[in-house]
């Protein structure tokens, strides 16, 4: 199972970097390394241990986009905390452009936005992006015009003296975005972040994100339920499955470098293609043993049911969790 | 009336002040300012026809059921009439040649009261927000600390009050020497300081995890956090806890007053009017109204905080 999953990940690996095209070369370290990495929960008194990540490697190459897919409860949102530092993995080793997560962190070589924008609401929209720069003492002047590069980038240029509470969820979520690229970041580490926001916006959404990470050349890793978005988005899709979280499948979306996306991509043949191959490998994929083997079988059922989406916003995949 | 009488008074009084503090912040989204002020004075106006009605129609030994009074007398001597106390008002404090008005005896005890109380309140403020920041910073402080902040408040005042007295008498540095005023001011630090380290703890932990882990990511240290977090976002929290301690802090001046006797207060003129009651009912009255009044500005002041903070607002709840 180990090395199946190494293997698997390994090879996604090569296909993606030749995907993600000449943005790899043979000397710049990987934006994002996890190798051989667990994580267990709790084990404190009588409570049973719960293993949310067991023995997951992965690697993102320099301006790669990277979707984390999969059931609740698969670790795709611990995964992402290991790689920003907000928690530490049980074992195994994380490196963010060469150096220790912790590192990584301190030195904020990347930028982090979750499902809720997360401003603060006494802030206006300006200030919250500011936010970091002023942290890290950005001049005054430098600041100023950091922010209104930002503002225009995400579309907001008219809002910065607003107050969050006077924005609707995607504009609120566009300031969240703006705040994680406001130090430049090379790596973007996104947890659902349009989870919460309709599906119009979110397609708006997903168009302007890859608009910017165009502009930006940022490496992305990227959690979310909706194989859509993880196609539409990524150069590759890990697919996740839960209880221990585990690497299934690594899916390379040959669709082209994230300049050359659109809203035309939607109605591609190779779109269609790409979900169908993640559907396969979330629901119905042949894992050799284990509890995989048994959602197998319900796998069809649960995938009827759920259409395109794994998930309903605060759901569970109907399949897999009647185990 | 006697002393005992007249302090259970003080403290009804300052209590319903307390209740209208808390029940403040809630109204103003609903109300106007204008309704406000007309619906408090109606308040009032109502309070004052209900004294009146039962003084007028209750029986003259008031009610007594099985040997406790459960309403009190309606003689002229235990319930003034309203208007007879605000006549007083504009009266010589006492028959003695050259004694000033009432009113102006009462504003200025009101005013020596108040800026005691208001001592007290910035010192009890300061010393309940950092016992809030340790009890944030460090989990075992919380642990040590929380419960004998909870068990202070179950000293009764006028245990403390000798002993602050008896301390402070001793204190000498250089040409400083300890005021019994001082006394008084620690004692209503002594009871401010509760509601504010129980509020301001509260609203330091109030941020959300995301808004936690966001400064984790930025690798802000604990002062950036709790400068652009944390004290931020318990604004909506201390405010209250703010309005609380400064009611709080009129008790405790106007009580600590009588117990270490110290004049120029409303404390003592409540004492030393509630004997004259016999021969003067509408007298100890005065010294209330006073110490109503005093809360009265104590809240607003308060208020008026919360004005210069609305920014930090904004994430409260609109009722």
């Amino acid at each position: 199972m180990t090395d199946q999953n190494a293997t698997a990940t390994d090879g996604g690996s090569v296909a993606a970097s030749a995907g993600a095209g000449a943005t790899r070369t043979a000397t710049a370290p990987d934006a994002v390394t996890v190798s051989g990495v667990s994580r267990v929960f709790g084990s404190r008194g009588r409570e049973a241990s719960v293993t949310a990540l067991d023995d997951v490697s992965l690697d993102v190459a320099p301006g790669e986009f990277v979707s984390l897919i999969g059931p609740s409860g698969c670790g795709k949102s611990t995964l992402l905390r290991l790689i920003a530092d907000l928690d530490q993995p049980s074992s195994g080793q994380i490196s963010v452009f060469g150096k220790p997560a912790r590192r990584a962190r301190i030195d904020q070589d990347y930028g982090i936005a979750f499902q809720q924008a997360g401003l603060l609401p006494w802030r206006t929209v300006a200030a919250n992006i500011e936010l970091p720069l002023e942290l890290h003492r950005v001049g005054a002047a430098e600041r100023r015009t950091r922010v209104g590069d930002l503002l225009s980038l995400v579309g907001l240029d008219d809002f910065g003296s607003k107050y969050p509470d006077q924005l609707s969820g995607g504009m609120q979520q566009r300031v969240a975005i703006a705040r994680a690229l406001a130090e430049s970041p090379r790596l973007l580490l996104m947890d659902e972040p349009f989870g919460a926001l309709d599906e119009m916006t979110r397609e708006r959404m997903q168009n302007e994100l890859l608009r910017i990470c165009a502009e930006t050349d940022a490496a992305v890793v990227f959690v979310t339920h909706s194989i859509p978005e993880a196609v539409f988005l990524s150069h590759r899709v890990v697919v996740m499955s839960p209880r221990p979280g585990r690497i299934v499948d690594v899916i390379p979306v040959g669709l082209g470098s994230t300049a050359d996306r659109g809203e035309a991509l939607r109605e591609d043949a190779g779109f269609f293609d790409a979900v169908g191959a993640v559907r396969e490998a979330l629901h119905g994929h042949p894992v050799s043993a284990g509890p995989a083997t048994s959602a197998t079988s319900t796998g069809s059922a649960g995938e009827a049911r759920e259409g395109a989406n794994l998930c309903e916003p605060s759901g569970r995949p109907a399949g897999r969790e009647s185990r | 009336m006697t002393v005992s009488e007249a302090l259970k008074t003080v403290d009804a009084g300052s209590v319903g002040t307390v209740a209208d503090v808390v029940e403040a912040p809630r109204a103003p989204r609903r109300v106007g300012a204008g309704r406000r002020v007309l619906l408090g004075a109606l308040g009032v106006v109502i309070l004052a026809a209900v004294w009146e009605l039962y003084k007028a129609l209750g029986p003259a030994d008031g009610v007594v059921i099985g040997g406790i009074t459960v309403l009190p007398r309606t003689t002229d001597l235990a319930m003034p009439h309203v208007w007879d106390m605000i006549a007083r008002l504009f009266e010589p404090v006492s028959s003695i040649a050259g004694a000033p008005p009432m009113w102006l005896a009462v504003l200025q005890a009101s005013a020596f009261s108040l800026g005691i109380a208001a001592v007290g309140w910035v010192v009890g403020v300061l010393v309940g927000g950092l016992l809030a920041v340790l009890m944030q910073r460090f989990i075992t402080a919380e642990a040590a600390v929380l419960p004998w902040i909870i068990l202070s408040q179950t000293v009764p005042l006028i245990a403390i009050a000798p002993l602050v007295r008896r301390w402070g008498a001793q204190i000498h540095l250089g040409t400083f020497e300890w005021a019994p005023w001082m006394s008084v001011a620690v004692i209503a630090s002594y009871l401010a300081f509760f509601p504010v380290s129980i509020g301001a703890l509260r609203g330091l932990n109030s941020p959300d995890t995301n808004h936690v882990e966001l400064m984790r990511s930025y690798a802000a240290g604990w002062w950036s956090t709790l400068v652009r977090l944390r004290l931020p976002a318990s604004v909506p929290y201390l405010l209250p806890a703010l309005r609380l301690g400064a009611a709080s802090a009129v008790i405790g001046t106007v009580v600590a007053e009588v117990s270490i006797g110290l004049r120029g207060g409303i404390g003592r003129m409540v004492v030393e009017f509630a004997a004259a009651a016999g021969g003067d009912p509408a007298k100890p009255w005065a010294p209330i109204f006073g110490a109503v009044l005093v809360g009265l500005l104590a809240a607003g002041f308060v208020s008026l905080i919360g004005v210069f903070l609305r920014r930090y607002r904004r994430g409260e709840v609109p009722a």
